[in-house]
């Protein structure tokens, strides 16, 4: 009982708080709904990020490409090819051609997003610590000047604003596919493998553990994920645009992730959830917020107090709000 | 194109990427951190310029390396000694150093807004003299010089003072330096303070060439001097600043001779070359060849 138990209540308590994210986020104005539905998408992209970062203990500043496929991919399938022969003339035909539902676009997104990671991953997993990251760096900027201005794969440096976007259920039931993935990833016997090349490489690999192998299906997996994360994304905002996936982006998931504790999925969905929290009281707090009194705060505080409260908890407690432990109910640590 | 205005003009942009990455080279040399705020230095620099602008330009470059400094030691004592106590991983460290880099950008907008500020201090040394047919721009001179120069004095306090073999020394093994007596404090305050001076001085010589002062100003230069840095290899300051020129120089150049329908990928290019280099020679191009290492379990 108490064995069957754990385990299900380490996917109940991330799977339920996405449930009452989307479940408020439907009972709000549009404009209000907008702030949870961003909520959930970056949930479902930190835990693509966590999928490989926190089982694996290797940084990774690329996955933003994943996630930036995944978006251009699903967002241009979607738009009407009469549109696109205005907006993106110089599109690939197939893509300037296509137009599919948001199910199937979201499916190939999440494949571009793991043939892309697969690419990248298959040279670049034999580094680890401080090389990975930097490689991986050189990957997001790579992705970024590429979408940035080869127009035969999208808008270049322009925006494109008509993606149709899709309501709350549908992206809180994709975050909680990603969530789902991650869980019986983490919990199957490749995941173990990869958790003990996290630990010690050394004694990993002497007991037969393929550390290149296990890194790269993590990375494959997580690619994937990512990949539909950024489905989702373009799905939620309606907009394609390359700054949208560059530094800010990895850098606010990367500090969800380490708010929340690397080591564990709630710690993942935990921080997602909670800066984004946080990023939106302060935006809506810049034009006046009533918490028992008028609050107006002064504009560019949001940015600050964003930055502040994440360096400061990187430096107090740098494993993070959970401490990289999976949920458990306090009697039962 | 001009082949010698074009090496003229990317051998300014190479001493000035080199003097960044020495910059970024002796913290991680020190410490083992990269530090992604380093870019903010040079920010700080600029905004401190641009606001001294009617001050005697001696006494307003004063005041840019102050104020850099000061920025430099603040974030060491306040973000990453904490963190170096606590034992954070790398990992850890590295997200950490994003933090402050974030946060200061932030502030930089709240403070100074989004605008820009022009800094016109030295304004006068992008006037040119004519070589060979070549314009010189005084700047690209005092770039170069002041490169060298700074690289010396950094080589010079590194090689030939007793607190430059404690850095050395810590830069080898900190704990067992720490053993040995070396304050590692001490040593990791003065790397910061040289690092400080150097951000100041590229504050100083970059915004002569591109006066806008904008709060990401730093982040570009401090990724293609990590670039330089990673290329040329990190652990020594010589190869971190032949790295840092060298990406300068292909920067410049390239951008100088191609269109700027293919310019525009330069960038990919250049990471391109940062994947192979960390794969085909992780310790970095200009690191000396030796037999490969027994793994440390």
């Amino acid at each position: 009982m108490r064995r069957a138990l754990g385990p299900a209540l380490q996917l109940a308590a991330p799977v339920l708080l996405l449930v009452a994210t989307a479940g408020i986020a439907v009972s709000l104005s549009k404009a209000r709904q907008l702030e949870f539905t961003n909520a959930l998408v970056m949930a479902a992209v930190v835990v693509a990020l966590y999928v490989f970062v926190g089982n694996s203990g290797v940084i990774s500043f690329g996955h933003m490409s994943f996630v930036a496929v995944g978006a251009y991919l699903a967002g241009l399938v979607s738009l009407d090819p009469q549109t696109k022969t205005f907006t993106v003339p110089g599109l690939f035909p197939v893509l300037r051609h296509a137009q599919i539902g948001l199910v199937p676009s979201l499916g190939l997104a999440a494949a571009a997003g793991a043939v892309y990671a697969l690419v990248v991953g298959l040279p670049l997993m034999r580094l680890s610590g401080l090389p990975a990251g930097i490689a991986t760096f050189a990957v997001l900027g790579i992705t970024y000047n590429v979408l940035s201005y080869w127009g035969r794969v999208g808008p270049q440096t322009q925006t494109i604003s008509s993606v149709p976007e899709t309501g709350a259920w549908t992206i809180a039931a994709g975050a909680i596919l990603v969530v789902a993935a991650a869980f019986l990833y983490q919990r199957s016997r490749l995941g173990r493998q990869l958790r003990a090349t996290r630990e010690d490489p050394a004694a990993a690999r002497a007991s037969g553990i393929d550390v290149y192998r296990q890194r790269l299906l993590a990375f494959t997996l997580s690619g994937a994920l990512a990949g539909l994360a950024g489905g989702l994304y373009v799905h939620q905002l309606g907009l394609i645009s390359a700054d949208l996936f560059y530094l800010d982006l990895t850098f606010l998931t990367l500090a969800m992730l380490v708010f929340g504790g690397v080591g564990s999925l709630w710690g993942a969905v935990l921080g997602a959830l909670a800066i984004s929290a946080l990023n939106s009281f302060l935006g809506d707090a810049e034009d006046t917020v009533h918490v028992g009194f008028a609050l107006k705060l002064h504009a560019g505080t949001r940015l600050v107090t964003v930055g502040a409260v994440m360096a400061l908890v990187l430096i107090l407690r740098p494993s993070g709000l959970t401490g990289g432990r999976e949920f458990g109910l306090p009697w039962r640590r | 194109m001009n082949w010698g205005q074009a090496i003229a003009d990317a051998l300014a942009l190479g001493a000035l990427y080199g003097l960044v990455a020495v910059g970024i080279g002796l913290v991680f040399g020190v410490m083992r951190l990269i530090n992604f705020a380093y870019g903010e230095l040079i920010t700080a620099g600029g905004y401190t310029l641009a606001y001294t602008g009617g001050w005697p330009p001696a006494l307003s470059i004063l005041a840019c390396v102050g104020a850099v400094v000061a920025l430099a030691l603040v974030q060491e004592r306040v973000a990453f000694r904490p963190l170096r106590r606590f034992g954070a991983s790398p990992v850890t460290m590295l997200v950490a150093t994003f933090a402050v880099s974030f946060l200061l950008q932030a502030v930089y907008l709240l403070a100074f807004g989004s605008r820009g500020q022009i800094v016109g201090t030295l304004g006068g040394l992008n006037s040119a003299f004519t070589v060979a047919g070549v314009d010189i721009r005084w700047i690209l001179l005092v770039t170069v010089v002041t490169g060298l120069v700074l690289l010396a004095a950094a080589a010079a306090l590194l090689g030939r003072t007793t607190v430059g073999l404690h850095m050395r020394a810590a830069a080898a093994d900190l704990r067992t330096a720490r053993i040995l007596g070396v304050r590692a404090n001490r040593v990791i305050t003065l790397s910061f303070v040289v690092a400080g001076v150097l951000a100041a001085a590229v504050s100083v010589l970059y915004t002569v060439q591109s006066p806008l002062v904008q709060p990401n100003t730093g982040v570009p230069i401090t990724i293609f001097a990590l670039v330089g840095v990673v290329v040329g290899g990190l652990d020594r300051l010589w190869s971190a600043a032949l790295g840092g020129f060298a990406v300068g120089v292909v920067y410049g150049l390239f951008g100088d001779l191609l269109s700027s329908t293919r310019s525009v990928y330069l960038p990919a290019v250049v990471y391109g070359v940062v994947i192979a280099v960390l794969l085909l020679r992780p310790a970095g191009l200009f690191a000396p060849f030796r037999a490969r290492q027994v793994e440390r379990v």
